[in-house]
């Protein structure tokens, strides 16, 4: 392949998310023959220079575009400042994080190049068809998508696929900022609004009872406050529960909820999508427990229950209180 | 406030158990429960609710075979005024480009001052409003829990990022916007609500009627072509405990009181 690949490295307060060292490893696995990686870096002051200097240790190429428009990344202007810079064939890796999402469907609109979703692997290329692994039905499905790249490409990578391999370069930074454009858009950043405080952080606890879909009603949360209470844990939750008002959002972990490194997890009734398995670090003890064999949560587990929960949980409540 | 929301007809993943087929060319079909889209739910009581406020209308639209009509009509119970389905055997195997260039051919048919989709369905892609609104060069914001009327050329919302928290901006109109769940809470539709809206005659659009060539979009069309579905190889996994219950509630009991998960 002849195209030049590209990576866009997403980065906070001066330090580039962890996706930085993913997206180089999937353009190997893209092009093994030694591509040529060229990080892509938007930003303003020294904020910008310092993750620049940080990826031209890791890329062999890093375009720095600087513009105080690009301070707070906007989707809209930051599409506009990629159709300016990205010469034609470029295929281009972003992160599939939640401003992947706002920014590269409309990208590869604009481009005119494919676009693909959420990629989870890359199986090779044949020709210029590049083979590559989805999910589909959360996670219970695999797919391999084929994808013609000879004109471009844009991929969104989905965090946590490609295993960080210790790339080093002795990079230049490349100064692109005279071609970004004039920086307009339709739609205006105002603030970030910080996610709300419950009275309970489960970010502090050890052992959380996190439940999900699976409980089915909201008078069954009782089940898992009952077991919570029996072993001195605290009350989690997944997504559709909050969405549910079952619980409060502060309640919920998942990359769109609180990251939480607990030493025990027990998951009742949650079918394990990768949403929420991003808000679980430091690899704890889980257990699952759900009725569907099927769920993806049992091949993260350790330890798996298949069962309907709502007659477990009580029965396993139950015999913990008569021990004690 | 004209409004138009895109759904799509998709198994539900609540109520099925999602299989592969045994030649891995689709998954198995035979028994499963469809409904529409849970993000596109939220996004047609979005909808309704800001009709409501402001006035206008709402209009559901998908693109599907002949079955998609009954969740057209679901979403008419519930309140939209009109439904409009996209069908033509020259739609079929259309990529995430193809439904957007199929629903762009039909809004500009129209005049809409919102329009709303899903945040994402089955495949997980979360691609068809970001293409959609870039074919139609207006602005787009994915995620969004939380839409606020200013004025009629101007919203407020907020999209939800990493960690719970919220992106607040402002957008101007018309513009894309995908909604993610949560955002409101969708009513209930009863069987009765279904009956009203059960003789109300919804348009079929087809290539001619939206002048589009039909070989630019459905497979002729696609550069993204799904080759078939598979489970992966199973890692490790869990260790699955077995037996009466228990006996599984005992070996749990000692396998927590070990990992330190009793105190």
């Amino acid at each position: 392949m002849t195209q030049q690949i590209f990576a866009y490295i997403t980065h906070k307060n001066g330090t580039a998310d962890d996706s930085a060292l993913e997206l180089i490893v999937a353009a190997k696995k893209i092009n093994p023959g030694g591509a040529s990686v060229t990080a892509i870096v938007c930003g303003s002051g020294p904020e910008l220079d310092s993750v620049c200097t940080a990826m031209a240790g890791i890329y062999p190429e890093v375009w720095k575009i600087s513009n105080p428009l690009l301070s707070y990344p906007n989707a809209e202007i930051n599409r506009g400042v990629l159709v300016n810079v990205l010469p034609a064939g470029a295929v281009t890796l972003i992160p599939h994080d939640t401003f992947g999402m706002d920014l590269s469907p409309g990208l590869s609109i604009k481009q005119n190049v494919p676009f693909v979703s959420d990629v989870v692997g890359i199986d090779g290329i044949d020709g210029t068809s590049l083979k590559i692994i989805r999910q589909e039905f959360g996670g219970q499905v695999s797919t391999h998508v084929h994808c013609d790249i000879s004109a471009g490409a844009v991929l969104n990578i989905r965090s946590g696929c490609f295993q960080p391999d210790n790339s080093k370069a002795a990079g230049t930074v490349v100064d692109k900022s005279g071609q970004a454009g004039d920086c307009k858009a339709k739609r205006r950043f105002v603030e970030v609004v910080a996610a709300e405080v419950g009275d309970v952080d489960i970010t502090k606890s050890d052992v959380l009872v996190s439940v999900g879909r699976g409980i089915e009603d909201q008078e069954n949360i009782s089940i898992a406050q009952e077991l919570a209470d029996a072993i001195g844990a605290v009350v989690s939750c997944s997504r559709p529960i909050v969405d549910a008002k079952w619980l409060e959002k502060a309640r919920q972990v998942g990359t769109s909820g609180k990251t939480v490194k607990p030493k025990v997890y027990i998951a009742l009734g949650i079918s394990g999508s990768f949403q929420h398995l991003g808000g679980i670090k430091g690899n704890p003890f889980m257990v699952a427990i759900n009725k569907n064999p099927k769920a993806p949560i049992f091949q993260v587990a350790d330890v798996g229950i298949v069962t309907n929960l709502l007659e477990f949980v009580p029965e396993l409540t139950e015999k913990i209180k008569e021990m004690k | 406030m004209e409004i138009l929301v895109c759904v799509k007809r998709v198994p539900d993943t609540a109520e099925n158990e999602i299989v592969v087929n045994s030649k891995g060319t689709d998954i198995e079909r035979g028994d499963l429960v469809y409904s529409v889209n849970e993000w596109d739910n939220y996004a047609v009581e979005e909808a309704i609710q800001i009709r409501d406020k402001v006035g206008g209308s709402v209009t559901v639209v998908t693109v599907g075979d002949s079955d998609s009509e009954e969740i057209l009509r679901r979403e008419m119970a519930m309140g939209a005024d009109k439904g409009i389905l996209l069908s033509d055997n020259a739609f079929n195997g259309s990529d995430g480009k193809g439904i957007a260039t199929i629903l762009k051919a039909e809004i500009e048919k129209g005049k809409y001052d919102l329009i709303l989709t899903g945040a994402q369905a089955d495949d997980g892609a979360a691609q068809v409003g970001g293409m959609l609104a870039a074919l139609l060069d207006i602005p787009y914001a994915s995620l969004v829990n939380k839409i606020d009327i200013l004025n009629d050329k101007t919203l407020k919302i907020g999209r939800e990022i990493e960690g719970g928290n919220q992106e607040i901006s402002e957008i101007d109109l018309p513009c894309v916007l995908s909604i993610q769940t949560g955002i409101n809470e969708p009513r209930y539709v009863g069987i009765r609500g279904i009956r009203k809206v059960a003789s109300v005659e919804i348009p079929v659009h087809g290539t001619k009627d939206i002048g589009i060539a039909a070989e630019s979009v459905g497979s002729a069309g696609a550069k993204v072509k799904r080759v078939d579905y598979f489970v992966p190889p199973a890692g490790k996994g869990a260790e699955l405990l077995e037996g009466s219950s228990d006996e599984i509630a005992e070996k749990l009991i000692e396998l927590l009181k070990s990992k330190g998960g009793i105190k």
